[in-house]
């Protein structure tokens, strides 16, 4: 696997947001990396920091972003306004977590498909009309000529996230950017839209960057988890590692917090206590305070990413000096 | 890529299309035609446009047809509405003077609604120092009291004597001038919030052009409250244009127009003794303006912004 270029590579990123109760550290010093083909999987409970990273990536985040994004070799923040401009919906694609609000509910779902084949490539209206039908039909919407008239407000949660899904990929993109696409879905509908996300995913050999709290989801289209808590990285490794073998008490957490069909227990398990306010945290694992495991150390210093086993993990249980 | 999931046919939404009924302007004018009074506003106002763009070509007089001899006839079969002081037709120069205060009107709103339209999506988007300057400008305008700046407008305008055929335009432009401000500040509202919403993130996602971002998803989105607000403005500007003509300020003689017209009634005997002078350009304006603001309700309550799956 480590012979495939990596398409997107993030390095020591960082968006902190100033409030008045002082900074938001919402991203702090992530790093991870995509690879051609691979789908990597930032997960996380809510408030941590997984969709301001995609954000950041996109370069959509209102704040001063820090760290390093390279795609495709390119420093992303190097390009111009005109070149970043190329790249996002283009090469860089980006399907949001509400398909309800992220349609503009006063056009077309035809025009909304058209604009970035209008704008990135020299399609004529008549071949962008011809190409926004047969991404209709790509992405498993039948009657496509009728839907391509439809305003967003006529079809279900279910068919926008496929109109999105659609306009994302209209222009080929090299990188698929999914801030939780099946969070707002049904769960049935959930199954169909990652499916469809998978299978064309594996046609196109594109990678895809998957932000999302649904372990289930994890297991099903993942090939590489980053775990991210209080805007840190905490664990990655491959899907399989961290299924198998979870390092980080709070991957433990999570993985066990999840409730398995036809096996009901009196309550279901869930990690005591909240995601820290993210302002003015002092340096300590910020995990400590929910952590069973938690050692005075883990209140002084923050642990850094270290490699045990096969996967990353920042936790003190695993640095050789506490231990000993 | 047979094994894309398909959706089943049975669970395909409520997806209603057919023609003009899926469209929203097919939507809005379902619901307008709903509202009677709306309709009656807007038929009466299709009359009045009718009777004085197309009714001076079956009049057998012209306005400049002055003969004194004929001077202040009551009604008549020959001149239903009588005659003026100079002997014309009050009836052809009623028509003729509605062509003026409608196109002044609608001049005047199409004047405003693009200068306080534009000015407002760009303050609105790019808020900072433009929206700093446009506003405050806006607000400067607004403290000035309409009526009093159009009296010294108009009356710069008689000291530069622009000639009588000009003042309509004139007119249109001092009117607009006060009248984008308003607008200016509804449109920037509905961008501010409009900017923030998701779909306007995903337009940055897909790497959009400013000039796209704005034309092609910012302007359809307040196009229904511009429509709504353009109309309303259309009667507050013939009032405008009507005050300004009644006391010689605006439109001037020979150049009829309905405030003009009105004027006959400032003279004690006119007022009392010849109603047929100063009654109809009374009664049109009234009409309009009640007209104007029936349908500018009607499209308002058509075009909710709050209606469902918006």
């Amino acid at each position: 696997m480590s012979e495939r270029a990596s398409v997107l590579e993030v390095k020591h990123l960082s968006a902190h947001f100033e409030t008045e109760q002082g900074i938001v550290r919402a991203v702090d010093d992530v790093s991870f990396s995509v690879k051609e083909g691979e789908t990597v999987c930032v997960v996380g409970e809510s408030g941590c920091g997984k969709s301001v990273t995609a954000m950041s990536v996109m370069g959509l985040v209102q704040t001063d972003v820090k760290g390093d994004l390279f795609f495709k070799g390119k420093n992303l923040a190097e390009l111009s306004r005109g070149d970043l401009r190329r790249v996002r919906g283009n090469d860089l694609a980006m399907i949001f977590q509400e398909p309800m609000s992220s349609l503009n509910p006063v056009l077309t779902i035809g025009e909304q498909i058209m604009e970035p084949l209008l704008v990135h490539h020299p399609y004529s209206k008549k071949q962008a009309r011809h190409k926004a039908i047969e991404l209709i039909e790509l992405v498993g919407i039948g009657r496509a000529e009728q839907i391509f008239k439809s305003y967003p407000h006529q079809l279900s949660g279910g068919m926008l996230q496929r109109i999105m899904i659609a306009i994302a990929l209209s222009c080929d993109p090299d990188m698929l950017i999914a801030d939780e696409p099946t969070t707002a879905l049904d769960v049935t509908i959930q199954a169909q839209v990652l499916d469809l996300l998978r299978t064309l995913q594996e046609e196109r050999n594109m990678s895809m960057l998957l932000i999302t709290h649904d372990l289930g989801v994890v297991a099903e289209v993942a090939d590489f988890v980053v775990v991210m808590y209080a805007g840190k990285v905490i664990e990655t490794g491959t899907v399989h590692d961290i299924f198998a073998s979870p390092k980080h008490p709070y991957t433990k957490g999570l993985l066990y917090a999840k409730p398995v069909l036809g096996n009901r227990t009196k309550k279901l398990y869930t990690i005591p206590g909240q995601v820290p306010n993210l302002v003015d945290l002092t340096p300590s694992c910020y995990f400590h305070e929910r952590c069973e495991h938690a050692m005075d150390i883990c209140r002084e210093k923050m642990p850094t990413l270290k490699l045990e086993d096969r996967q990353h993990v920042a936790c003190w249980l695993y640095e050789k000096e506490v231990k000993g | 890529m047979e094994n894309i999931p398909q959706i089943p046919r049975q669970m395909e939404p409520k997806v209603e299309v057919e023609g003009s009924k899926s469209s929203l302007w097919g939507q809005v004018w379902r619901r307008f035609i709903k509202r009677k009074m709306a309709v009656v506003g807007f038929l009466f106002l299709t009359m009045i446009f009718v009777f004085s763009f197309i009714g001076p070509f079956f009049s057998p007089y012209t306005t400049m047809g002055t003969n004194p001899i004929n001077a202040h006839q009551p009604p008549s079969s020959a001149h239903w509405l009588g005659t003026d002081h100079l002997g014309r037709d009050v009836l052809t120069r009623l028509m003729l003077a509605g062509r003026i205060s409608l196109t002044v009107g609608l001049g005047a709103m199409v004047l405003s609604v693009s200068i306080g339209g534009i000015l407002g999506i760009l303050a609105g988007y790019y808020r900072g120092i433009v929206d700093q300057i446009v506003m405050r400008i806006a607000d400067v305008l607004m403290t000035l009291p309409g009526l009093p700046l159009l009296f010294i407008m108009a009356a710069i305008m008689s000291e530069w004597r622009v000639p009588a055929e000009h003042r309509m335009y004139i007119v249109m432009i001092m009117l607009s001038l006060i009248g984008w401000p308003g607008l200016a500040r509804l449109i920037r509202s509905q961008v501010l919030s409009l900017r923030e919403r998701e779909f306007m993130l995903a337009t940055d996602a897909l790497g959009l052009r400013d000039r796209r971002k704005l034309l092609n998803h910012l302007l359809p989105n307040v196009v229904p409250i511009l429509i709504v607000t353009a109309t309303l403005s259309v009667g507050g500007a013939i009032l405008s244009e009507s005050v300004l003509s009644y006391f010689g300020l605006g439109v001037v003689p020979p150049t009829a127009s309905w405030g003009n017209m009105i004027n006959a009634a400032n003279s004690l005997i006119d007022f009392t003794n010849r109603p047929w002078l100063w009654i109809p350009p009374g009664v049109a304006i009234f009409v309009t303006v009640i007209c104007i603001n029936l349908l500018g309700d009607g499209l308002r309550d058509a075009i909710d912004p709050n209606m469902k799956g918006r």
